[in-house]
């Protein structure tokens, strides 16, 4: 009760820096008109070094860009501007996540300067799980700002030098390419376009989408994106996977928030040896790459194994996605 | 169901007394400000908090967006999202944390296109200010201390603004 009011808003004007983050890799790969592949690179849970360079060594060289999960599942892992900076250092792109399940908006921009300072461009904004879901259910979930007012925050740090807070960014405007996620696969269906274009607004360039199983259903989402024409205000990257087995499928059905795993993939893996059932995974997979990869409005790929990070340069071999072009 | 949905999902009587209070409010701005603006929050939200709560399960946090979201409280929403649905939903629209309540945004997109305000789905929704919370929405509103601006934008922007053009050559 006893809060002061805030000041009246003071008019500014804006400064305009021009920048569009056009120094990513990524938004090159983007502007030449290549196919982009995005991989996602989970950190580990303990502050074990070799873990991460085994998986650079895996990894390096299969993606445009690496996305490195932030506290993936509400879950405690090494950070991701860490193993972002060690990404940079290795020649990889990173993209870092900045979830608002954990920062407040101090937090948030502090983190996104300090990418900015190792010369990472390259960023992504999602709410992120709630900690529910995770290791440490006794949290407090921040979400001071939502994903969107996040996007929106970036994008005017980078276009007109301010913080959130309307004051000016001494010297340097951070030169961020911004990423946003969407879920065509959680209800309501028919306005998930329709947040997608609250997110070009706020200032989203390319956005990542939720693992893809149920084809059809993201078929329509697109029909309707394209009809609306965002597909050419921003780059759409398709989640694709791989399963490792029944039960990870299992899981994925019935205990992760907002997937669709339609029955005809429990199906498939249903009952074979485990290397089959590896092998399966890989070609579901390559089956919905190839089939997503054809619908109109997709850009490129997102591929995100899941504690499987030796599946990403076999799934990017049998689609032909590799080695990628250098600009 | 309960009887607050009931009447939830029929909105527009809300809508009407919306649009009355509306009127009411936009003209007590000036005495709010005489009064002082906080002794006259204190004064004003017993009453919101009384009709507000029952009717919406309002949780004060004093920048309110009901009608923008089909008269239905965002700040209920465990993420306090105030530009939702997040990607977490359940097949079957009910919130991911707390697997017996519908998820507010896919109930207020629903409710949304039964009231005049249908376009409001469109709009980019700032975050909430923090030091408001406690507040009687009804006198920041009035005296416009609930127009928040964020860095260096002025003013409320749609997502319109994305298709408005394709949507009209159509």
């Amino acid at each position: 009760m006893n809060a002061p009011l805030p000041p009246a808003p003071a008019p500014v004007v804006p400064v305009q820096t021009g920048l569009t983050g056009a120094v990513s890799n990524l938004a090159k790969v983007i502007a030449a008109g290549h196919f982009p592949v995005c991989v996602e690179v989970s950190p580990p849970v303990g502050p074990n070094i070799e873990a991460i360079q085994r998986e650079i060594k895996t990894l390096k060289g299969y993606g445009d860009a690496y996305n490195v999960t932030d506290n993936q599942s509400a879950m405690v892992h090494v950070s991701s501007l860490a193993v972002s900076i060690m990404l940079k250092q290795a020649g990889m792109e990173p993209v870092v996540q900045f979830t608002c399940r954990d920062r407040n908006r101090l937090g948030l921009q502090g983190d996104m300067l300090g990418a900015a300072v190792f010369g990472i461009n390259t960023i992504l904004c999602l709410s992120g799980d709630h900690p529910i879901w995770g290791d440490h259910p006794q949290c407090k979930a921040v979400y001071d700002i939502d994903s969107l007012n996040a996007i929106r925050m970036a994008r005017m740090m980078r276009n007109n030098q301010v913080f959130e807070n309307g004051k000016a960014i001494p010297r340097l405007a951070p030169d961020f390419f911004i990423g946003a996620v969407e879920n065509p696969f959680a209800p309501p269906y028919d306005y998930r376009p329709y947040r997608l274009a609250k997110k070009i607004v706020a200032g989203a360039q390319f956005i990542q989408t939720q693992l893809i199983f149920n084809v059809d259903r993201f078929r329509e989402f697109m029909k309707r994106v394209v009809d609306l024409g965002l597909h050419e205000k921003i780059a759409i990257l398709a989640g694709v996977g791989p399963v490792r087995s029944s039960k990870a499928a299992e899981y994925m059905k019935n205990e992760v928030a907002g997937m669709d795993v339609p029955d005809w993939v429990l199906k498939r893996l249903e009952g074979l040896s485990k290397e089959d059932q590896q092998k399966a995974g890989l070609d579901i997979c390559c089956e919905i790459a190839n089939q997503v990869k054809e619908i109109e409005g997709v850009r490129g790929l997102h591929i995100m194994a899941v504690s499987w990070p030796a599946a990403v340069p076999q799934v990017c071999q049998m689609l032909g996605l590799y080695p990628r072009p250098v600009v | 169901m309960s009887i607050r949905a009931f009447f939830q999902d029929r909105p527009m009587p809300y809508v009407w007394i919306w649009k009355m209070t509306e009127a009411v409010l936009l003209r007590m701005g000036p005495l709010f400000k005489r009064v002082g603006v906080e002794r006259s929050s204190k004064i004003m939200k017993v009453p919101e908090e009384l009709i507000k709560g029952l009717m919406f399960d309002c949780q004060d946090c004093a920048q309110c967006l009901l009608h923008y979201n089909g008269m239905t409280c965002p700040m209920n929403c465990p993420k306090q999202l105030r530009n939702g649905p997040c990607g977490g939903v359940r097949l079957n629209g009910k919130c991911e944390v707390k697997p017996e309540m519908d998820c507010v945004w896919v109930k207020g997109i629903e409710r949304i296109q039964k009231t005049p305000y249908k376009n409001e789905m469109f709009r980019l929704n700032p975050p909430v200010d923090w030091r408001l919370e406690g507040m009687a929405s009804w006198v920041t509103m009035a005296v416009g201390a609930d127009q928040i601006r964020t860095g260096s934008e002025q003013g409320i922007r749609y997502a319109t603004e994305a298709f408005e053009k394709q949507e009209a050559a159509q």
